[in-house]
This record gives structure tokens, C-alpha cells and sequence, in this order.
């Protein structure tokens, strides 16, 4: 049976599923329910000096009829008394002592720092989560990502937060800057015990285009906001897989953006985090996913044979290579099972005009398309708009013996270096004459 | 038994005649339309007769965009309502939706189409826009489906269209011949006003052209004519007895219950002759009517030229089904008593009579759905040419022979859905646009 405890630099909890700071950690009487639903942690909502928020706050795409697919807020930390935090902090954890309670902190000065690491610890949380990742509203006023866009800053304030902290500290990650790996770095270097990641990416999520007012609109404006939810997280499994490859990173992650269900949840895990943490899909669902999660995730260590997470955690990381490390020599085309093919044409269309002109329509009558070989790049197109499941599939076509990368291209010469060159990757391929793109009828 | 107790008031009849495609919410529409795959070459397009562009306007709701739907519905077919509601989709539209080929439920393009129609028709957006008035003018008999379809067309084309009906109302089958369960009266007069709103085409009613000087008159006024003329009343059965008080043809049966529902008499124990897609409906409707009803068919089901679904509806709503059976005759005492019935034999397609098979069905009602007369009358008053069947002969762009006279709908292919006649008399126009433009 698969044992889901989790550590992350110390911190224990009974499964890697935390919540992360925000909404649903407001207070104490949400954290009481959701520890009671199963959830292994808790990230408390941010605190500091407390806020004063605006209505409306949240916008969301929706797409089809799939709701919040990405969520975009502009709430910033928590806007209740510090005292009412921490005696609230301390009421949850006598009653669920086995649980990560961490505090999320965002102050400015040293002073600052020290005195709510202490406060915090006294009221017994498992850990500490420095916000420097909030993109909006905190980071005009000198804190949350203007810290983490600057890493010698985020190095300084790690540095005085170690100074005073007797338990973990992890370092909460901005996305809105170029190379991630340089916070995740200065975190590191500034002694943080782990860092966690991503933080919402900046974002306007919708326009009114009825009133020309972004979303959310209060009182006929809007902001920028962050945006998570399901959308971002291939860029957040991106994010994670650059700190967990990074030796001069080295620490321990806390994975967050965009995990709903026990896959999201893997995916992180196999990529780098040691733990994961949720918001959006509980603002959507409530606390109740957890068992999903759980349920989920078990049920996957048992079929691989996974005792524990250890055996999980960054399983993928060194199957994600730069690409110039790939093999060119391995080749795939499409198949079409004709069997399963509901004659949609989709993936002719999407070849045709989207992608290499491989896919050809019969003349008898039929309306199942079948793949011309010679034209297919193997680059998953088809595959990915067919709705049927299974019935484009990749066929392997070279016989797995040649290895030989773009490196190794450059070394032997191989690689084209002028503009007309014939060592050009589609020299040989099929490309039909501009003139025959107007007799195609349009047909719907 | 019938499933249906005979309704005493309009409001018992209503709930007795529900409506089978209930108007979608926008919810259920938007979460419908997002379903749609959006098919190359769609074959839900082919399979419509007026070639509506479906995923468009499916991904228009989908998009917000309702009364582009709609636009782009009635810029294929002017009964962009009516159809949607009416159509046998199941065979056409939602029948060629690939959703079927991997067991999934298909696209409700029929409750879409009417989502989108309702909006429009409520809101009375403009659709629509005529050209510059032409000095020519068109007369078109008969403001059934096919004539107010090419109406509509040359209206929209600047032609002035004059359309001369026999009845006191407009639609033809769409109103008279459509089950009350499709669709209601109101939603098919509803949209011929909003068509006449828009495009402005005049209706003559109760004006019958069936005299020589009515169409001597007609035929010296207008530069072109087109026949949308339709069916005539029920065929004689050639039944003995069918003369009888009780026997009533079932399209003066539908049209009866459709104009004046309660007023309208219908058996306790009706006996329905046919097996076709008019004989289901009045299996369907009696048995609504709260009659005993049995379906006679002289081959058996898989021959019934009716689609399965009008089968199955008439099984749900009661109905029983006696196949290989034929009525040789029908007795009473001026009124319809029983039926005498014998069992079929049916060899390599031949049909004859099994040897001492006669039984005796009661009943107070016998509604011959066998079919329609054509009005090869009128056709030989108008001096058009007409087939065997009496279905009139046009060239392929609708064209009786060399004449001014043009033509569509069921007069000329026999009988057929009202999206048929919907595509005939719009594609009827364009080839009257081109003759009378060619002629100026």
C-alpha cells in the first residue's frame, strides 16, 4: 500500500495536499473544514498589516461549456486583525496537531520580519511561506513580486527572516519574470528551506465589451490581476522542472498552479515538487477534491508499485532535456484507425490548413481521411483535434538505431548555416504550389 | 388502451399535445451548441435540403452571437422556425451528425435552430434586406411552404410578389399538416407575419384560382408565375363503405383537429389505414384525442415508408399495430360500425390476400391515410404539363417547359417534408430572378 506522507524540509503532513494561501485559508473555521475533509496542510492566508479589498475581485475564462478554466483575482493578504489569525492558528492546530499549518507573511521592514516570524511561531504554525510572489497591488507598495522580480532583495529578507526562524522557511515564487531560476537561487542562497511556486501570473483576464470595462470592474475600472486556475499549469510544471534541474537551486519545492485532480497533482510531483498546493479548484469545488486527490493519487503509487512519495518526486525531471539534445533521427507519422474514425475531418482540416498537407480525403464517397505518409512531419496535430479517443495514433518509423542531435548536426557539419541552404529540414518535404490553395473550394 | 384522457378544454388538449422539441433555454443552448465538433465539410449541411450552414451558426450561439445564428439560418431557409421544429431531423441534420458513429448522442440541431429562430422572431431583429425595387411582378399560387419560400426570395431580390391562397390562412401543411406536437399554430403564423414584415410580400386570401378568367386575369398580370399548389384532399381508398359518416381522409383529419381542436370528432375506437408518415401522425393524434386507436398496414413494419421514430411515438402515445393486414371492407349502419379485415401474404414483394384469414375489428372511426390526390384539374386548367402520377414536370431549374411558369414543393415531387418545399421555392426564385432578367 502507498504511504502518501509527505516532508518538505521538515515539515511533515500526512499527504502532499495543502491548501494554498489564499481565500479558502481566510480563517480558521475554513482551515478546520477542510483539515476535517482530508487536506494534509495549510498555508494560512497571507498576514501582515491587514488590507482593505475592493468588490468586485474575481474574473474568469470560461471556455465552451467548461467554467473557470483560468481564474484571475485582485484580493490581496488578508484583511483581518493579525491577533484573530493567530489565536485562530493556535485553535486549529491544538485540534489537528498531525497537519502542516503554515503561515504565508508579507511585511516590509527587518523589524517587521522578526516580530511576525515570532508571533506566528508562538502560535505554533509548522513553517513560514514569505510572499513574494502576489502580482498585483502588494507589489506597488514595494512588497509581494517586486520582491521576488528582485533577487538580491528576495536574498536580504530571506537572510532576515533566518535570522529569527526556528522553523522552515519556504520562499513563495513570482512567475512574472524571465528565468525563474535566479529568485529560485537567491532563495537558496538567502537559506530558505524550500521555495514554492508559481505564484498567479499577471493577467486581464476579460474585457465587457458591452461597457469597455476589463474584468472584474469596480466602479467602471479595473486592474491587472493573477491569474491561475487550470490554464496555468504548463507553466508552472515548466517553472518547476527549471528549479528542481537547477543544482544551484537545491532545495526543496512546494508545487503550485492549476492542480484540480490527482494527475495535476503527479505531474507536479514528477517534475520536481515534494508536496503540492491548491487554491483555485477548491474556490471552485470546495474542500471535498481532496478525496479525489487522495483516492487518485493512491491508487496511481499502487499500480506503479510506489511505496512512497520519494519514489514519485522528480521521476521526470531528467526526461526533459534543452532541445538541442533531442534525437532528429527519430521519426513518427499518424494513423488512423478506420475503425474508430467518426468521419469528422477535423484532422484533415487541421493538416491542411494548419499544419503539412498530409492527410488526404477519399473519393469514394467515404468520409474517413487517411494519412499520406510522405507528407506527415509526426507532429501531433491531427492526433490532438481527433475527438475520438485512440484513433490517430504516432507510429514509430525509423528503426530506433540512429541517435543524432543538433549538436551533433553542428559538429558534423550537418546543420544548415545560409539562408537557401539544401540541408533545410523541409527541403524535401511536400509543399503544394500558392496557386493551387484558390481552387480548393471552401466548404464549411 | 390510449395513454391520453380526451381533453375537455384547450388547456387538457395543450398538455395532451406537448411539444416534442420544447424551446431550449439559453443555458442548455450554450451548452449544447458547445458541443458541436465543428466538422470539416460538415455532413449535417449536406444531409439539410436547404444546406443550411449548421456549424456556423451552432458555434454563433456558442459565441453569443444569436441573431447572427439566426441570420445565417434564414439566409438558407426563409422557414428557418418552422423546419427547426418540424423537420424530421432525426433523419436528416441529426442523422448525419458524426456523434453517431461513436455512440454519442447527436447535436440537437432541430432545438438549436429554434433557440436561435425565437430570439430573432421575438426580438423582430432585421434579417433581411431587399434590393432596389424591379418593375417586375410575379404571382405566386398557393402560400404553402414553397410558395412563400420563393416569395420571400424574390421579394428580397426586388421583385413585387403577389401570393394567392384558397385558404383563410397562410403555411399550407406547415400549419394545416404538421402535428400540433411539433409545432403550435401561433409559432408558424408568427413567422410568416415576420417575414412579410420584412421582406413585404402581399397575401390574397380565400382567393382560389380555379376558373379560366381568374387565370386569364393572372396570367396577363404578372410577368411570372410560380405553382406552389400542393396535394389535393385524401384519395379514394376504394374501399366499400369508405363513403360512410365516420371515414374521413387523415389529412382533412389533421387539418380538422389543427383548426378547431375540440370542436373537432374523433372515435373511441379508431381504426388508422396506412403506413406512411401522415398515417402516424394520425395514429398519434387520435390516440392524444383519448381514441382507442390500431394502426392497419397491409405489409409489414420494416416496409412502413414512415421513419421509426413516428413509430415509436405512436407506441408511446398508445397506439397498437396489426401489420399484414388490409381493410376489404367497412360497415355500418350510416355510420362506421366495423371494419372486416383480411391478413396479407406477401411473395417476392407481391401482395395478395391469405385464403380464409377475415376477422372483424369495431370500431366508430376509420382514418384512410393513403395517400393524396395531385390537382391535375388545375394543372390542366393552367395548361401545365404533369407526369403520370399528376406530379408536374419542370426542367431542372424548376421551369415548366418554355413558359413563364415555374414551380415546386409537393405538386412536383409527389409529397415531401416542408424543407423540401422550402429549398424548391427559393431555388425556383433565383431561376425566376434569372428568367425575368433575361426576358427585360
Amino acid at each position: 500500500m502507498a504511504n502518501l506522507q509527505s516532508y518538505l524540509a521538515g515539515i511533515t503532513s500526512p499527504n502532499p495536499f495543502w491548501l494554498a494561501s489564499a481565500p479558502p485559508t481566510n480563517s480558521g473555521y475554513q482551515v478546520m473544514k477542510a483539515f476535517e475533509a482530508g487536506w494534509g496542510g495549510a498555508v494560512w492566508k497571507t498576514l501582515g498589516i491587514p488590507v482593505v479589498n475592493v468588490s468586485s475581485r474575481y474574473g474568469a475564462i470560461h471556455y465552451r461549456d467548461s467554467k473557470m478554466i483560468g481564474f484571475n483575482n485582485i484580493e490581496l493578504i488578508t484583511d483581518r486583525p493579525l491577533s484573530d489569525n493567530l489565536r485562530e492558528i493556535e485553535e486549529v492546530k491544538k485540534f489537528f496537531p498531525d497537519r502542516a499549518v503554515v503561515a504565508s507573511l508579507m511585511v516590509q521592514s527587518r523589524e517587521e520580519w522578526h516580530q511576525i516570524v515570532k508571533d506566528v511561531e508562538n502560535a505554533g504554525v509548522d513553517g513560514v511561506e514569505l510572499n513574494f510572489g502576489c502580482p498585483h497591488g502588494m507589489c506597488e507598495r514595494g512588497m509581494g513580486s517586486a520582491v521576488g522580480q528582485e533577487p538580491h532583495v528576495l536574498k536580504t529578507i530571506t537572510e532576515w527572516v533566518k535570522e529569527v526562524a526556528t522553523v522552515p522557511v519556504i520562499v513563495k515564487l513570482t512567475p512574472n519574470i524571465t528565468d525563474i531560476t535566479e529568485p529560485a537561487r537567491a532563495a537558496a542562497a538567502g537559506g530558505a528551506d524550500a521555495i514554492s511556486l508559481i505564484n498567479t501570473v499577471q493577467s486581464i483576464v476579460g474585457v465587457d465589451l458591452e461597457t469597455f470595462v476589463p474584468q472584474p470592474e469596480v466602479d467602471g475600472y479595473s486592474t491587472h490581476g493573477g491569474y491561475c486556475g487550470p490554464a496555468v499549469k504548463p507553466i508552472a510544471l515548466n517553472m518547476i522542472k527549471s528549479c528542481a534541474q537547477d543544482r544551484h537551486v537545491g532545495i526543496p519545492i512546494s508545487g503550485i498552479g492549476g492542480i484540480e485532480n490527482w494527475r495535476d497533482a503527479a505531474e507536479h510531483l514528477v517534475l520536481g515538487a515534494s508536496n503540492v498546493q491548491v487554491c483555485t479548484a477548491v474556490m471552485h469545488y470546495g474542500f471535498g477534491i481532496v478525496r479525489e486527490l487522495i483516492a487518485g493519487l493512491e491508487e496511481y503509487m499502487n499500480n506503479k508499485g510506489f511505496q512512497s512519495l520519494d519514489e514519485l518526486v522528480g521521476r521526470s525531471v531528467q526526461k526533459v532535456r534543452n532541445w538541442e539534445h533531442l534525437n532528429l533521427d527519430y521519426k513518427i507519422t499518424a494513423s488512423i484507425d478506420e475503425d474508430k474514425c467518426i468521419g469528422c475531418q477535423l484532422c484533415y482540416i487541421a493538416c491542411e490548413d494548419g499544419a503539412h498537407q498530409a492527410i488526404g480525403l477519399q473519393k469514394n464517397g467515404s468520409r474517413k481521411p487517411y494519412i499520406i505518409d510522405e507528407n506527415c512531419v509526426g507532429c501531433n496535430l491531427c492526433s490532438l483535434v481527433c475527438p475520438v479517443e485512440n484513433c490517430i495514433t504516432m507510429v514509430r518509423r525509423d528503426d530506433g538505431d540512429s541517435q543524432s542531435t543538433w549538436i551533433d548536426y553542428v559538429n558534423q557539419g550537418k546543420a544548415p548555416d545560409t539562408f537557401n541552404d539544401d540541408r533545410a529540414g523541409g527541403k524535401h518535404h511536400f509543399v503544394p504550389p500558392p496557386s493551387r490553395g484558390l481552387k480548393k473550394s471552401l466548404k464549411h | 388502451m390510449s395513454d391520453f384522457r380526451r381533453p375537455e378544454t384547450i388547456e387538457e388538449y395543450y398538455e395532451n399535445f406537448a411539444q416534442i422539441k420544447p424551446l431550449m433555454n439559453a443555458t442548455a443552448a450554450y451548452y449544447e451548441s458547445s458541443r458541436c465538433l465543428f466538422c470539416y465539410d460538415a455532413p449535417c449541411v449536406t444531409a439539410c435540403p436547404t444546406g443550411i450552414d449548421i456549424p456556423l451558426f451552432i458555434r454563433q450561439i456558442g459565441t453569443g452571437n444569436v441573431t447572427g445564428a439566426a441570420r445565417t439560418i434564414y439566409s438558407s431557409n426563409y422557414f428557418g422556425h418552422t423546419c427547426g421544429k418540424v423537420c424530421p431531423t432525426e433523419v436528416l441534420c441529426e442523422g448525419a451528425c458524426v456523434y453517431n458513429h461513436q455512440d454519442v448522442k447527436p447535436i440537437e440541431i432541430g432545438r438549436l435552430q429554434s433557440f436561435a429562430s425565437t430570439e430573432a422572431l421575438s426580438k423582430g431583429e432585421r434579417l433581411f434586406i431587399r434590393m432596389p425595387a424591379t418593375e417586375m411582378k410575379v404571382a405566386v399560387i398557393g402560400a404553402g411552404p414553397a410558395g412563400i419560400a420563393c416569395a420571400c426570395e424574390l421579394s428580397a431580390l426586388g421583385h413585387h410578389v403577389e401570393i394567392f391562397e384558397a385558404k383563410s390562412r397562410p403555411s399550407g401543411l406547415a400549419l394545416h399538416g404538421t402535428a400540433p406536437y411539433k409545432i403550435t399554430n401561433q409559432e408558424v403564423l408568427d413567422e410568416v407575419t415576420f417575414l412579410q414584415e420584412q421582406l413585404g410580400f402581399q397575401i390574397h386570401y380565400n382567393q382560389p384560382i380555379d376558373t379560366i378568367r381568374e387565370w386569364k386575369d393572372l396570367d396577363s398580370a404578372f410577368d411570372a408565375v410560380f405553382l406552389g399548389i400542393g396535394l389535393g384532399e385524401t384519395r379514394k381508398a376504394g374501399i366499400p363503405g369508405e363513403d360512410m359518416k365516420g371515414c374521413i381522409g387523415a389529412t382533412e383529419f389533421i387539418e380538422g383537429l389543427k383548426t378547431s381542436p375540440l370542436e373537432t370528432w374523433v372515435g373511441k375506437q379508431v381504426i388508422v389505414v396506412g403506413g406512411g408518415n401522415t398515417a402516424m401522425d394520425a395514429c398519434s393524434e387520435s390516440a392524444r384525442m383519448g381514441a382507442d386507436v390500431i394502426l392497419l398496414y397491409r405489409r409489414d413494419k420494416d416496409s412502413m415508408s414512415a421513419y421509426h421514430f413516428e413509430y415509436d411515438m405512436i407506441r408511446d402515445a398508445g397506439a397498437r399495430a396489426m401489420f399484414n393486414t388490409v381493410v376489404i371492407e367497412i360497415r355500418g349502419n350510416e355510420k362506421v360500425r366495423e371494419v372486416v379485415c383480411s391478413k396479407t401474404i406477401v411473395d417476392n414483394g407481391n401482395l395478395s390476400i391469405a385464403p380464409d384469414s377475415s376477422f372483424i375489428l369495431p370500431c366508430d372511426m376509420v382514418i384512410k391515410a393513403t395517400g393524396q390526390e395531385k390537382q391535375t384539374s388545375l394543372l390542366d386548367l393552367f395548361d401545365i404539363q404533369y407526369d403520370g402520377k399528376g406530379c408536374i414536370v419542370t426542367d431542372e431549374y424548376h421551369r415548366c417547359g418554355e413558359t413563364k411558369y415555374f414551380a415546386g414543393g409537393d405538386a412536383v415531387n409527389g409529397g415531401a417534408e416542408v424543407v423540401n418545399a422550402c429549398a424548391e421555392g427559393k431555388a425556383a426564385a433565383q431561376s425566376i430572378n434569372r428568367y425575368l432578367l433575361k426576358e427585360k
